[in-house]
């Protein structure tokens, strides 16, 4: 059985905060972190390890640094990494990226499952996922919080959650899922896996090494295009009450009812 | 993409010389040669009167991109029940398609719908197309998208708006790939520029930045909406018809089944759909405290919420947390309760009408995006507002 595994790096967000002066992103100091829902992909790949002996492959796309992050996936016990870097990859949509992680994994072929975290937390876009199954012509299931493999490899039994609860659903492999928190929390890097991730060669794949034109990757590949930039509008009224607690609470319920708020 | 200059038909003549703007063509050895320095801006195309200059890509779908017209939208419903964003949906395509003086149409997909159908006429929708299978009754990734394409294929809207719901979010980009387009994920606002097109506008980087997107070379131009953000509103009057479609079998196989739908149990759970929510974080110190939340939520008829560190905790379970790594929610009032505002928290609730926070701490990150900010021990403040409640309620029913 393999498994690919595919990661984003995105900038730290944690330490992000709004400067409420000026309402834009506070920014300095932010470092680049491996996308924290794609440590929950590589945790339920390496949990398939584990269980079956699947091998992992783990690849992103993204500049020369991001190989920090395969090697952060290597330390974690995924067997092989591969950096997809090429200048002409810049400026990519949802599109053009799961058209270049699409060829990447054709080339990785024969794969039994693709892991993907929910979404990146840089857009929030969740949609590489998806449209990379589709170009692959694979089913894609969304939002997994378990999954268990029956019938010899053959099939998984799956649950996901929805908007208002959860199902649980049977998938032919090969497929494509996009996991969330439940799948269970990242593991801690083991020595010897740590040793391995900092010598291991990571092979870069270029436009030309996955049959790709140009044209057909990056920001020239993408349909969507950004027109404007801007700060959202501020918020209301930020008024802080004043007085004792019982004060506060009639001022506060006052000021709900007035609002017609439903249950006030 | 790039100009061509088909050597046999050029003459050498030098008119697409003149017109360019960029000086980017020169004549070598009696043959138009073009430079780096072109914009593509397609002046030289129209220019040769040998027809010996193309731009592949570009020309051919500028052409293709007249054929597809009309606004449309998924109207998602589950249990048989129109879901609420597909109203949403209609009254802001109604908006986009008088812009463009175009129809409006919807597509519901379920089994023994053709009355349900009519209800998105009354918030604006021209045509709706039906299609009703047993197959389609609940949500399934590969049949939705199947369909859907199929539709987007034969009848070529310009634009397609759907819920960013967890439905729309999982088969919206399948079909988004499957057609070729491009897709912008939860948008907040959408409008018809003067360029004609539609002006998609989201958040990015957790709603600290707002990105404006365009989708020039794609059709339909795709975009799924944030649900309770955008009105719905019914026109009374409104005049359209139901069109009941039939779909070839082959696009309603599918490589997944579902086995079983699990409902969450605890109501207070329901946070996407709830119009109160109580949240309770760090701040609550252990989990029997949470009782307290849960009063105020059951008094006022809301949901309970909680923040990742309360979760993680073990206070309370995570179907209830709010954020990035739990739910997004946008209710009328949204009260964090003992929640310092981590980022992550922010993202999840920010999109709320109203926003109140109680916090010990002053120098606290939720009280910049709070409406209404309380200063105070929630020990003290929360069982005060219970009271406080208490005693008019009772008040009215004198």
């Amino acid at each position: 059985m393999h498994v690919v595994i595919c990661i984003k790096q995105v900038p730290d967000t944690k330490n992000v905060r709004i400067d409420p002066k000026t309402n834009t992103l506070v920014r300095q100091g932010v470092e680049s972190i491996t996308n924290p829902f794609d440590l929950y992909a590589i945790e339920a790949a390496l949990q398939l390890k584990d269980s079956t002996g699947a091998k992992t492959t783990v690849i992103t796309m993204g500049p020369p640094q991001a190989e920090e992050a395969l090697r952060q996936a290597l330390s974690l016990g995924v067997d092989d990494a591969v950096l997809l870097s090429d200048r002409s990859f810049a400026g990519a949509d949802t599109w053009a990226t799961s058209r270049t992680l699409a060829e990447a994994v054709r080339k990785l072929e024969p794969v039994d499952l693709i892991v993907c975290g929910k979404q990146a937390i840089d857009g929030d876009t969740a949609q590489v996922g998806p449209e990379m199954a589709t170009l692959l012509n694979l089913p894609c299931i969304t939002y997994v919080r378990k999954l268990d493999l029956e019938n010899g490899n053959e099939s998984m039994r799956i649950e996901r959650a929805t908007d208002t609860g959860y199902e649980v659903l049977r998938v032919k492999l090969p497929a494509v899922l996009t996991v969330i928190r439940e799948i269970g929390e990242p593991r801690i890097p083991g020595l010897r896996h740590k040793i391995r991730s900092k010598k291991q060669e990571i092979p870069v794949w270029g436009a030309a090494d996955l049959g790709l034109e140009p044209e057909e990757v990056g920001l020239q590949g993408s349909f969507t295009q950004v027109v404007k930039v801007f700060s959202p509008p501020p918020r209301g009224e930020r008024r802080l009450l004043s007085g004792s607690v019982e004060e506060m609470a009639k001022e506060l319920v006052r000021i709900l009812k007035s609002n017609n708020v439903p249950g006030f | 993409m790039k100009v061509i200059i088909d050597k046999n038909e050029c003459t050498g003549c030098g008119s697409c010389v003149e017109v360019c703007p960029v000086e980017a063509i020169n004549v070598v050895d009696e043959k138009a040669v073009v430079s780096d320095e072109c914009t593509l801006c397609g002046m030289c195309v129209d220019s040769c009167e040998f027809e010996a200059i193309s731009m592949p890509e570009l020309t051919s779908k500028e052409e293709d991109l007249s054929l597809y017209q009309g606004v449309w939208f998924f109207a998602e419903q589950r249990g048989g029940e129109i879901h609420p964003i597909s109203y949403e949906l209609a009254s802001t395509g109604r908006r986009l398609a008088d812009k463009l003086e175009v129809e409006l149409c919807g597509v519901l997909f379920g089994h023994g719908m053709e009355e349900a159908a009519k209800e998105l006429i009354r918030y604006g929708t021209d045509r709706v197309f039906y299609v009703g299978r047993e197959e389609l009754e609940h949500f399934n990734e590969e049949r939705y998208a199947n369909v859907l394409t199929y539709l987007i294929e034969n009848y070529k809207p310009e634009i397609f708006l759907a819920g960013a719901t967890a439905i729309g979010r999982t088969f919206i980009p399948r079909v988004a790939a499957s057609v070729k387009t491009g897709l912008t994920a939860d948008c907040t606002g959408l409008d018809i520029g003067e360029d004609g097109l539609l002006h998609q506008t989201r958040p990015a980087f957790g709603g600290n930045v707002m990105a404006t997107i365009i989708c020039p070379h794609g059709r339909p131009q795709m975009a799924t909406v944030r649900h309770k953000v955008m009105a719905a509103c019914e026109i009374v009057d409104h005049q359209g018809v139901v069109e009941k479609i039939d779909v070839p079998e082959e696009l309603l196989e599918s490589r997944s089944e579902l086995l079983e739908v699990i409902h969450e149990e605890d109501d207070t759970a329901q946070l996407t759909e709830a119009e109160v929510i109580i949240s309770g974080g760090r701040g609550l110190q252990k989990a029997e405290n949470f009782r307290l939340i849960e009063k105020l939520a059951k008094l006022v008829d809301g949901a309970v919420g909680a923040s990742r560190s309360a979760v993680d905790a073990g206070w309370i379970a995570a179907s209830h947390q709010v954020g990035q790594t739990g739910r997004t929610v946008a209710p009328t009032l949204y009260m964090a309760c003992g929640i310092s505002g981590a980022i992550q928290h922010i993202v999840g609730m920010q999109g709320s009408k109203i926003i109140v926070a109680v916090n010990k701490d002053p120098n606290a990150p939720i009280f910049d995006v709070a409406d209404y900010g309380i200063v105070a021990d929630l020990f003290e403040f929360v069982p005060a507002l219970i009271k406080e409640l208490e005693s008019s309620s009772t008040c009215e029913i004198d």
